[in-house]
């Protein structure tokens, strides 16, 4: 048998495995019960005339809502661009040679990140029991003009700063993770071709750094847009708060909070979306590829089916 | 170009530099070996103020690095001067250290557009032309991911010429390298030496390059310069024990 294998011409290619597939009957069992859990909860939602979803559909664009829509985005946007720049600073800070500055940036965190954030909205509102003044001018010198604090901290500017400074500390931490991450080779090589300390940050570990930076900051963002909830309680007409405010009149609570909860998935989807493409953008450079756009793989997976 | 008087340096408690004294011609090629942690990398550091130095001094071209005298006092170089003096020497790493988030033109651009200020279509003019000298001249809209390590090390040897230095230092230039990858490197190397009488102290193992390029070698162990000659000399008849025994082991 040994020679008949060894006579053989090498020529002739083997024939192609033909075996059965194992089985995989606890897949099949699995795909059941989702399937049937799915059937049950869409038979729940469309049967159970309780959830009233004409007014779900009604309040859906009305007006209040969408306002409150409108100031739950700008708070979200006014509170993480706070954040980031006051990240930015807090973390270069803390990597500064000057251990009085590093100690004011450990110090900020420590207070920001130790105390609820809805205590820290509570105290902005309250701000006027403390400064009910403001005024401009020159320390311990002549003052140009003065404003009461009530007409500067209007509810909103309580809660964009309560979030945004609150937001601050944590993106100190995420920004010094990423400038860390970069490695410090990068540093030594633009030095020693003369570039500043401020130069080096901004062209070259800044940039890369953002790579690591930007999945915790899109996770931020997200949860940004959800926290903005709490200001309802100093009473901003943001979004959650306009539901309140409707079904406290007509008493459609589950239908108000549906509303309001869809808005939210909705811009959470388009974030993740944005999300991807800042990963991108601040990905080229960092591996051989970029990773395909959604439209991108589609286009390849129907060219694959068509054969090219 | 280069001249030390007993340079020391400490990292803590331990003297990696004892005493450190040479002098480099103005292009000149010197080689310094030695085996790990005999502080060659970090001499080459404190020639451009990328390390302080303890005690002793050194110069680059007739200025003394990091500090200002006047009449017999030391004053610290404020941190636009180092800059500026950084600037005219070129250094090249052991592990290319190319900027990750720019492709290889824009590697080479950066300095001479942010540093010296020459204007962006000049920049991109020079670097062109250097990075083809350096044989990369299709690559140039590459990302250091997407290049070899000889093509790496190519185009940081191409960023550091764009600043028109008056001095190159490399440290352990082709350590990183795959064997096929290091006579690429070598190459243009001894090109710049050969063509353009650039004045370069090299850290390396390469006893072949030392002996094609190199005017003077240099052999440190423990902080010290125990052995100076010409390649030669190193071939032929080293002196020094120690030496003796590293060159075999680096020779095989």
């Amino acid at each position: 048998m040994a020679t008949e294998t060894a006579e053989a011409p090498e020529a002739v290619r083997p024939d192609e495995i033909k075996a059965i597939p194992v089985r995989h009957p606890g897949r099949w069992v699995a795909t059941g019960i989702v399937l049937f859990l799915a059937v049950a909860l869409g038979n729940s939602l469309a049967s159970n005339s309780r959830f009233e979803w004409g007014i779900v559909r009604h309040y859906f664009t009305s007006s209040r809502i969408l306002h409150g829509l409108v100031l739950t985005i700008e708070l979200t946007a006014a509170a993480m661009a706070i954040g980031i720049a006051l990240g930015v600073l807090l973390a270069v800070m803390r990597l500064s040679p000057n251990p009085l500055v590093t100690g004011a940036s450990w110090l900020y965190i420590w207070l920001f990140r130790g105390t609820p954030v809805l205590v820290q909205i509570l105290l902005w509102y309250n701000i006027a029991a403390l400064y009910p003044h403001f005024s401009l001018g020159i320390p311990f010198g002549p003052t140009f003009t003065q404003f009461s604090a009530t007409s500067v901290i209007t509810p909103f500017v309580a809660g964009m700063l309560a979030l945004g400074l609150n937001e601050g500390a944590y993106m100190a931490e995420i920004v010094r993770a990423g400038i860390i991450s970069v490695p410090e080779g990068q540093t030594l090589a633009a030095q020693s071709l003369g570039m500043t300390r401020l130069m080096t940050l901004r062209r070259i570990v800044l940039p890369q750094a953002m790579r690591v930076i930007v999945p915790p900051t899109g996770n931020e963002t997200i949860s940004m847009l959800k926290t903005t909830s709490l200001v309802s309680v100093i009473a901003v007409t943001e979004l959650t708060y306009s539901a309140q405010l409707i079904y406290s009149v007509n008493y459609r609570t589950i239908q108000l909070l549906i509303v309001a909860s869809l808005w939210y998935l909705i811009v959470t989807t388009l974030l993740t979306i944005g999300q991807f493409y800042v990963e991108r953008y601040f990905g080229r450079g960092a591996s051989r590829e970029l990773p395909m756009t959604p439209m991108q793989r589609l286009r390849r997976n129907i060219g694959l089916r068509h054969g090219y | 170009m280069v001249k030390a008087e007993g340079v020391h340096k400490r990292f803590g408690r331990l003297e990696v530099l004892k005493g450190i004294s040479l002098e480099v011609e103005a292009g000149e090629v010197v080689c310094i070996i030695g085996a790990s942690g005999s502080g060659k990398s970090t001499f080459l550091r404190c020639i451009n103020h990328l390390e302080k130095i303890d005690a002793g001094r050194l110069w680059v071209d007739g200025e003394l690095v990091g500090y200002r005298q006047v009449g017999d006092k030391l004053y610290e170089l404020r941190d636009a001067e180092v800059c500026r003096d950084r600037a005219e020497i070129g250094m090249v790493f052991q592990s290319f250290n190319l900027f990750g988030n720019m492709t290889a033109l824009e590697n080479v651009i950066e300095a001479p557009i942010r540093v010296k200020k020459v204007p962006k279509r000049n920049a991109v003019a020079q670097a062109k032309e250097l990075l083809q000298r350096v044989g990369l001249g299709d690559k140039i809209d590459a990302y250091p991911a997407q290049l070899s390590g000889g093509q790496q090390q190519r185009v940081a040897i191409a960023r550091a010429l764009a600043m028109t230095p008056k001095l190159m230092l490399f440290d352990e230039p082709t350590s990183a390298l795959d064997p096929e990858l290091i006579g690429e490197v070598l190459d243009v190397m001894k090109g710049l030496a050969k063509d353009f009488q650039t004045t370069m102290v090299v850290v390396t193992h390469e006893m072949g390059f030392a002996r094609e390029a190199a005017s003077r070698v240099l052999m440190m162990d423990e902080g010290r310069i125990i052995e100076e000659g010409t390649p030669e000399h190193f071939f032929r008849e080293p002196r020094e024990e120690r030496t003796k025994q590293f060159l075999s082991k680096i020779l095989d």
